[in-house]
């Protein structure tokens, strides 16, 4: 005889997953990878992005998620016939999955940016490149989170 | 609330070179995340929108969301063929628009 449709282990994990929003996300979406995978379709459409060109550089650990910074550079040439168009960069565990989307020309001279970011909590940051003759590459870092930076 | 831009880059340069700008503004970027004492949310306003520009012609934007931090630092490169101007924009999501401009000589 079942009482429940719910397994032990289903009732940890939905515990576990309302601890976590309750502490670090309060009042907002769900963050997920399931959201950041969402924007990467938004964004890139059925394309499938390959791996290189792209570094990104971040902290391992980030003691303060108020203020991270990141600086992402993709290799190009960066000439009228061949350029990096867009570089999309996508947290996967804040509230919401966008962070900026810096858009380049032959006159940047360098695909290269750095800025400061906010982290809510420990998470991978998604760094996308839509090059000019339509190839989109990517990737993926992780930064360890001690405080997150999304107040209360 | 002032805004005010800080820019560094190079008085001077090459004909060809790759310069590298930096820029801030002060602004809180609030993100509409968080809520006051009472518990009210406290309404989203951040710099939403940022371009720079060089005698006319655009070199770099960025689009922003509440993820990036307090007084958004942006640091980028431009390729200088001759001498001429810069232009910031800065974007608020009321609609105020900063703006700054930077000189350089290109020999």
């Amino acid at each position: 005889m079942r009482k429940s449709e719910l397994s032990r282990r289903e009732v940890l994990g939905l515990g576990l997953a309302a601890g976590v929003g309750l502490t670090l996300l309060p009042g907002t979406a769900d963050a997920s990878v399931e959201n950041a995978t969402k924007m990467l379709t938004d964004l890139i459409g059925s394309k499938q992005p390959q791996p290189g060109k792209i570094r990104i550089d971040m902290p391992q650990i980030a003691e303060n998620g108020n203020a991270v910074p990141l600086t992402v550079s993709v290799e190009s040439p960066m000439t009228a016939q061949s350029y990096v168009k867009a570089v999309h960069v996508i947290a996967d565990g804040n509230p919401d999955a966008g962070v900026a989307t810096f858009t380049f020309t032959p006159m940047s001279g360098k695909a290269e940016v750095a800025t400061r970011m906010r982290l809510a909590t420990t998470q991978k940051i998604w760094a996308v490149a839509e090059m000019s003759d339509g190839a989109v590459h990517m990737e993926k870092t992780e930064v360890k989170v001690t405080i997150g930076g999304c107040g209360g | 609330m002032s805004i005010k831009p800080r820019i560094k880059l190079p008085a001077e340069a090459k004909k060809g070179d790759v310069v590298e700008i930096k820029t801030m503004v002060q602004h809180p970027m609030e993100s509409g995340q968080r809520k006051d004492s009472s518990g009210k949310p406290i309404p989203r306003k951040i710099i939403n929108k940022f371009a720079c520009t060089f005698n006319g012609k655009p070199v770099f934007e960025t689009k922003m969301q509440p993820a990036i931090s307090a007084n958004p630092y942006l640091a980028f490169f431009a390729k200088v063929e001759e001498s001429g101007t810069f232009e910031f924009t800065w974007t608020d999501d009321d609609g105020t628009v900063t703006t700054e401009k930077a000189q350089i000589k290109v020999a």
